[in-house]
């Protein structure tokens, strides 16, 4: 069993109350007080102090189904993945990051050396090191309130329900259904996105995952995320062969090479 | 809604999932644009000419709800003969008193009743009872109608003429909508009204916050009314408050006119007795007839044992108006000296209020001044820091108010009640003691209370009774003293005095002093000796049958969710239809019942008819839902209580880029104008000095002045810095970068703020021209974790006559590149405006001017949220 997020783009009216909740929750710090000039965005991505953050796209395009012209103003909550197969997880080198009984990838803060492998080794750019004392971070899909039986804060805060949060199987069966409900309602454009390994065989499937409106790299996320490690096993298997052949040139040529010598001689 | 209810917006968005079709209808495109099947851009201040162009369609093509129009308006009632409207007097109604600046209303009324005219002491307009006793009520159950709709006086011919030049043309010259919008509006809206279904409207303080904002809503009430959207599942017309308890500040008033449940403070002159009090604010029909018993056990809570019906309850113990003591008049009176203290409780008033300006000019002038908040607010701190000492205009040396800072315990830190939108009361309970100094409202005013009849217990100066004979024993517990807020909500419940029994509702007050009531409509919120208000059942609750929510929080009065319920059932009380069934007439138990609490008379029956001699509450027949109302109508025509005219007409904001298209009257003849030199207006109208509009409003990430807000890393981080909302056009215009500075000016000031160039701002086009607006927030000032300037520096003092709120929603400015001038301004002469003249018709521009107290009717402080 795992537990996850399913983040309804369409419902999201972009309030930031999930934003809040969580840096209030897991007391976070502020990312410094910079207007960006980004429509209503001023926290710009996910860090080691946000763990939870809204995005803010002013498009020249309609939504299907909106009669506003040719404009409209998405909104997404984006947060750690929580990927069936996690990158981060992956290429820890310490074991600080785990898999949960909650299905959930957790970075244990005391084991942590700050080495930061982890952070190459995330294709959504979530985890990040903290400038002060270096160590990683990101959501812990509220570990501590789920022991006591809690829903994560970001969810529980979220006013519209776009924020979702359960057992995944279950969140997937909703979220199909949302989206066949928004297709008959004329939101034609309507997708999931890391729903499962079959439509992200580069993650395995993501335990948090989203509806959205609109192409993956408009929000800000990859369209076709894959792990490094995924490929590590043939990676290994190029780079040993790529050795054998490397050594058998270099053993040949320096036997070619006595061997023309002694010719020379 | 959605950025500043965004809570409450959770029910919107559960309505759209299930189908509902969403029109947002704001200057801008916002998060409740986003998210809205329509957005419908308007130009600011522009919303009775749209409305009306609603009305006058449902009109013209009879999509109104005939039967109920019939039955529960006042459509079919006649007017006086010598009513006249704006159509025939260009902008004004019958009733212009050149001298005096007023209306003379009893031209308004109906035919065979008559007002009792310019009687100061009923001008209270936010007071119901006010309203109701005003209209000569003996024969309002006699005044001729019309049931045929026919009759050129009737109301609904008077409303159909008055709203004729209100069209589709108009709304696309006037406020900037498409013809073809305006068609997918209608249809909408048309549609979803009838017998099956229903429409509601929200606003909030973007319909309030103008000249004429109570006509706004006025103009929604008719539109409501006439398509049978009052009183039924899915309807009315939702007032959006903007604090968690703006709606309990109003029912147990902050307001200076008012005493707690819409009962109207005593004037000096017309109010010296109670019999006289009583005589003038008991209706001779409709639930008013009911006011002695209200103020009679409100003097009884008030003064205890001290009352008695000898001494007229001690009536005479209560302050009585002299003028208008509403916000803003309050502060120019500081400005010139006339106040030495002021208590700022839980406000910012330098950040948050009209005219910054002349805020701090005001505190400037004070003796002494008490702030009490969360933070060293800017309101605390103007002797230090403002824009005048930046601008080297005033010294911190100079000042000689003595400031006191107390500060405040949050909700989390103390017991006490929110009365929300739906008037529902819900109780919070303190979770922790509130740290060091900080303490609770409820502590610092039980507190200052004692110590002050301590101070006058040995007086013998009767003008220290009041404080002598005031009951002030509610219990105190902890080691911080604070009073039980539970004592507090049982005697705003009531008792009889008798046995100190809890009243279970406002029905069981008597007026000969047996019964204490604190503020009457909240009567039954303690019944029974339980605290209602923290129910907590939600409405998914099994054993909330109708799953209206009855068992979560109070919802005044008696726990109704829905007002004027009876109007969901027809004249006979049957449900207008199965799919809107609410509350209904139970033949065999003679009495109303249904999902909610009947808003009735329980055992009236619909066939009764009030007898021509019939009194008190026997004046209620059995088919009138508005039962508050004297006639026991709705009222599309409202004979008395507003102060520009029976029906809303469009008239410009004070300071406009066009000119009235409709009338040659420009402005709300009865408009408030504080005419200083310090509160300048622009031309009425396409000044070249203003040539865009400004609009303010607020953010879902910081909270009004920012006191709760600008002070929390994980709120200031997300809106860091004043920004203004441009158009790509006007920046164009202008040449305005994003993310760079501009300078934003008005009559009365400049402010800098950072520019936000986006689509979400468009240029709206009126007739043959474009028109730009600037989006202003107004969350902040020079104290906190971000810092910037504050929107109101450009605001005017001006007042809607009714209410006397602020038009910060529209007025005209200009913006530039680039950071404000920080050096000192030679002061402004009182430029005398040689336009002046065209705000009004020539019989309007004769109007006196000067300190508005001096001449302007009572009037409600209006609330500014």
């Amino acid at each position: 069993m795992a537990n996850g997020f399913f983040t309804d783009t369409s419902l999201c009216i972009g309030c930031k109350a999930c934003e809040v909740a969580c840096k209030q929750w897991n007391q976070l710090p502020d990312d410094g007080y910079h207007f960006t000039g980004m429509s209503y965005d001023n926290t710009l991505h996910l860090g080691a102090s946000t763990w939870r953050h809204v995005s803010f796209i002013e498009r020249p395009v309609a939504l299907n189904g909106q009669d506003a012209g040719a404009f409209s103003w998405l909104m997404s909550s984006d947060v750690c993945k929580h990927c069936a197969r996690a990158g981060c997880l992956e290429n820890c080198p310490t074991g600080a990051i785990i898999r949960t009984e909650f299905g959930s990838v957790y970075v244990q803060p005391d084991i942590c050396n700050g080495c930061g492998y982890c952070v190459a080794g995330c294709p959504f750019g979530v985890i990040d090191r903290s400038p002060d004392d270096g160590r990683a971070w990101k959501c812990t899909l509220c570990y501590d309130r789920q022991k006591d039986g809690m829903h994560p804060a970001c969810a529980k805060a979220c006013p519209t329900e776009s924020i979702k949060f359960g057992e995944v199987e279950e969140l997937k069966r909703v979220a199909k259904d949302r989206v066949e409900k928004l297709h008959q309602q004329g939101v034609t454009e309507a997708y999931l996105y890391g729903e499962d390994a079959r439509s992200q065989p580069g993650t395995a499937g993501l335990n948090a995952f989203f509806l959205l409106l609109d192409r993956p790299e408009v929000y800000n996320l990859p369209p076709d995320p894959e792990v490094p490690t995924l490929k590590g096993s043939k990676s290994w298997i190029s780079a040993g062969l790529a050795a054998i052949g490397v050594t058998a040139l270099a053993f040949v040529s320096v036997v070619l090479g006595n061997r023309s010598e002694k010719e020379s001689s | 809604m959605a950025e500043c209810h965004p809570v409450g917006f959770r029910w919107v968005m559960a309505a759209k999932e299930r189908g509902a079709t969403i029109i947002h209808v704001d200057p801008r495109f916002t998060r409740t644009s986003a998210v809205a099947s329509m957005h419908v851009p308007i130009r600011a201040g522009t919303d009775i000419v749209f409305l009306g162009a609603l009305i006058s369609h449902v009109i013209k093509t009879e999509s109104y709800f005939k039967e109920y129009v019939l039955a529960y308006t006042n459509a079919s009632t006649l007017v006086t003969e010598e009513y006249k409207d704006t159509e025939d007097l260009d902008g004004l109604f019958s009733g212009w008193q050149e001298g005096k600046g007023q209306y003379e209303t009893n031209s308004w009324s109906y035919e065979g009743s008559g007002t009792s005219g310019m009687h100061e002491s009923h001008r209270v307009p936010e007071s119901h009872a006010g309203r109701a006793a005003d209209l000569e009520a003996e024969k309002v159950k006699a005044h001729a109608k019309d049931a045929t709709l026919q009759h050129p006086r009737c109301v609904f011919q008077v409303l159909k003429r008055h709203f004729q030049r209100y069209t589709p043309e108009m709304v696309e010259e006037c406020c900037g909508i498409s013809r073809e919008q305006f068609d997918k509006v209608t249809d909408a809206l048309c549609r979803n009204s009838g017998r099956e279904r229903t429409t509601t409207f929200c606003y909030a303080v973007g319909w309030t916050q103008h000249s004429a904002g109570v006509q706004f809503i006025r103009a929604c009430s008719i539109l409501q009314l006439l398509l049978g959207n009052v009183g039924r599942p899915g309807s009315g017309i939702l007032a959006l408050r903007g604090h968690a308890t703006i709606q309990g500040s109003t029912d147990i008033p902050t307001l200076f006119n008012l005493l707690p449940g819409y009962i109207p403070m005593p004037a000096a002159r017309t109010d010296t007795s109670l019999e006289k009090y009583v005589d003038n604010y008991t209706a001779r029909s409709g639930w008013w007839t009911e006011t002695p018993k209200y103020i009679v056990s409100l003097l009884k809570a008030w003064y205890g044992d001290a009352a008695t019906a000898d001494n007229g309850f001690c009536f005479a113990h209560l302050p009585r108006l002299t003028g208008d003591h509403s916000h803003m008049t309050t502060v120019v009176n500081m400005a010139d000296g006339e106040v030495k203290g002021y208590f700022v409780m839980g406000e910012n008033a330098v950040v948050g209020s009209p005219h910054t300006g002349l805020q701090r000019k005001g505190l400037r002038n004070l003796e002494w001044l008490v702030v009490r908040d969360f933070p060293m607010v800017e309101t605390a701190e103007f002797w230090k820091d403002s824009p005048e000492h930046e601008r080297g205009e005033v010294r911190a040396e100079d000042i000689a108010t003595e400031v006191f800072f107390f500060p405040a315990a949050t909700h989390t830190e103390k017991d006490g009640s929110f009365t929300q939108t739906q008037r529902i009361v819900q109780w919070h309970h303190s979770a922790i003691e509130p740290r060091g100094d900080c303490r609770s409202e409820l502590h610092f005013t039980y507190h200052l209370g004692k110590r002050l009849k301590e101070l006058y217990a040995g007086s013998a100066d009767p003008k220290d009774r009041p404080i002598q004979d005031l009951v002030w024993d509610y219990p105190v517990h902890g080691e911080i003293e604070e009073p039980r807020a539970e004592a507090v909500l049982a005697e705003i419940n009531g008792y009889t005095v008798a046995d100190r029994k809890p009243v279970s509702s406002f029905t069981e007050l008597q007026k000969d002093g047996s019964t204490v009531c604190g503020c009457w409509i909240y009567s039954g919120i303690y019944a029974g000796g339980i605290n209602r208000a923290a129910n907590r059942a939600p409405a998914t609750d099994p054993n909330d049958p109708y799953h209206y929510g009855h068992n979560w929080g109070f919802a005044w009065p008696a726990n109704r969710r829905i007002l004027y319920n009876r109007a969901s059932a027809d004249p006979e009380g049957r449900p207008w239809s199965e799919r809107k069934r609410l509350v209904w007439w139970d033949e065999a138990k003679q009495q109303w019942t249904g999902y909610d609490e009947p808003d009735f008379i329980k055992s009236r029956p619909p066939g009764y008819r009030a007898a021509d001699d019939a009194q008190g509450l026997a004046t209620i027949s059995g088919d009138d839902p508005f039962l508050l109302q004297p006639d026991g109508k709705g009222w599309l025509f409202a004979p008395t209580g507003l102060q520009e005219g029976p029906l809303p007409t469009h008239y410009e904001p004070l300071e406009s880029i066009v000119q009235n298209p409709l009338y040659g009257q420009q402005c709300n003849p009865v408009r408030f104008e504080y005419d200083r030199s310090d509160n300048q207006l622009a031309r009425p109208f396409a000044d070249p000095r203003f040539p865009y509009i400004l609009t303010t409003y607020r953010l879902t990430e910081q909270h009004t002045s920012g006191a709760m807000s600008r002070w929390l890393s994980w709120l200031a981080e997300l809106q860091p810095a004043m920004f203004c909302e441009i158009s790509p056009e006007l920046a164009e215009e202008r040449g305005l970068q994003n993310g760079d500075w501009a300078t934003i000016s008005t009559a009365r000031a400049e402010i800098e703020a950072r520019v936000l160039v986006t689509e979400r701002v468009r240029p709206i086009k009126l007739g043959r021209r474009w028109a730009h607006q600037i989006g202003l927030p107004y969350h902040w000032g020079n104290r906190g974790l971000v810092v910037g300037d504050s929107a109101n520096e450009l605001i005017a003092f001006s007042a809607d006559p009714n209410v006397t709120i602020q038009e910060s929603k529209a007025m005209t400015g200009d913006i530039r590149p680039g950071r404000r001038e920080r050096r000192k301004v030679v002061a402004k002469q009182r430029v005398n405006n040689p336009d002046e003249a065209l705000r009004d018709l020539p019989v309007a521009q004769k109007r006196p001017v000067g300190k508005h107290h001096v001449y302007g009717p009572l009037s409600r402080q209006g609330d500014q949220t």
